[in-house]
């Protein structure tokens, strides 16, 4: 199909998508890697990147099944990341409210921080009918979706071949690092990653029962509930002072 | 270090995290005109779930080695014969810090990564 007979919605939502989604190169490729190297073969890779199609949660899933955690664990984990797509889905919802039960599954199944993030932009900027919105979205979903399973395939085949000596392992704290330094930005999200990481470094090296950690890797559980509870209380005892309770609709940092 | 899980177990948490993550992303699409929005605070409490969850990821596997936490990233010593010295401690936590600030200034996952696994290499390959 020649390039001009492309409806205007789609070209406009494959070009926004082109820069975020080299973006995401990096990540796809490190969480490919950690895949292969926690154990799973290249088809549950794979496979559990088209039924999730979540980045941060993947890794932070495939990372715990390589470290044996409890399956209720590393599945509460993946949940918790993903649940700030609640947010996302609120506010986009009123734009997919026309649309038909396919195109909504479609849509939904597509969603990510930068997918939303970039849809939402164009639709308060170009006010497109119904039909151009949903093409919007699936050339920028879509085209962030195909960018993604392609860089985790890479990352997959590259895993298999890299020696342990590099120590490729450490490029799954380093992406998360690179997610939370940019999520930190107010006194409350700040309060929310100290209390969070210093919860689950005490459940890591507390002794229980005569063995090191907090049984089912619960540590990361543990913190991760504590450091959101104090980000509450901060962000509840200066309310108003902080400008961070606007509307959701600025995904900061946050990647998947 | 592989998982000992075997093909049921990885398929079953991947089927059920996408089936979860899918609910997550189509809840409002879908039941738009019953539920309007979020109640504010709990978008206020998701506010907190990136900060808090990627802490509680990335601190301890900076920090804890071994089953214990090394805080000390260079170890300075002094002393009257030697003068002072400079050894690496927690290579790892030497490694992160660096890439934090890389992501600090370029809010960039690949500088952020670039940043951590060359100090890294360096530190194991070259000091």
């Amino acid at each position: 199909m020649p390039v001009s007979h492309v409806p205007p919605a789609v070209r406009r939502g494959v070009r926004d998508a082109t820069p975020v989604a080299v973006g995401i190169v990096p990540f796809g490729l490190v969480t490919g890697v950690a895949s292969v190297e926690a154990g799973l073969s290249p088809a549950q890779a794979v496979g559990f990147s088209v039924l999730a199609f979540a980045g941060a949660s993947q890794l932070a899933v495939v990372d715990l099944l390589g470290r044996n955690a409890a399956l209720a664990v590393a599945v509460l984990t993946g949940v918790v990341i993903n649940l700030r797509l609640l947010m996302f889905s609120a506010s986009i919802a009123p734009y997919f409210r026309p649309f038909g039960s396919r195109r909504k599954t479609l849509s939904s199944y597509l969603l990510t921080d930068q997918a939303y993030a970039l849809a939402v932009s164009w639709y308060r900027e170009a006010d497109p009918d119904s039909t151009a919105r949903f093409r919007y979205f699936v050339a920028a979903g879509g085209s962030l979706w195909v960018v993604w399973q392609a860089s985790l395939v890479a990352g997959v085949v590259a895993g298999a071949n890299v020696p342990a000596s590099w120590g490729l392992e450490f490029a799954v704290p380093l992406v998360f690092l690179g997610l939370l330094v940019p999520a930190v930005s107010t006194r409350p999200t700040l309060a929310a990653a100290v209390v969070g990481g210093g919860v689950a470094v005490a459940g890591d090296v507390v002794v229980v029962g005569g063995s090191t950690g907090l049984p089912y890797n619960l540590s990361l559980v543990v913190g991760a509930v504590a450091g959101i509870l104090a980000g509450v209380a901060v962000s509840a005892s200066s309310d108003g002072t902080e400008g961070d309770d606007g509307e959701p609709g600025t995904p900061e940092g946050v990647s998947d | 270090m592989p998982t000992d899980y075997g093909p049921v177990a990885i398929w079953g948490v991947a089927a059920v995290v996408g089936l979860a993550t899918f609910a997550v992303r189509g809840s409002f699409v879908y039941l738009f005109g019953r539920i309007e929005t979020v109640p504010p605070r709990v978008t206020r409490a998701l506010r907190f779930v990136p900060p808090a969850v990627f802490a509680a990821l990335v601190v301890p596997s900076l920090v804890v080695v071994d089953g214990s936490a090394d805080l000390v990233p260079v170890a300075v010593s002094a002393s009257a014969s030697e003068g002072v010295s400079v050894a690496v401690g927690n290579e790892r936590l030497l490694a992160g810090l660096v890439a934090a600030g890389a992501a600090w200034v370029t809010e960039d996952v690949f500088a952020t990564i670039a940043a951590g696994m060359l100090t890294l290499w360096f530190l194991r390959f070259v000091v």
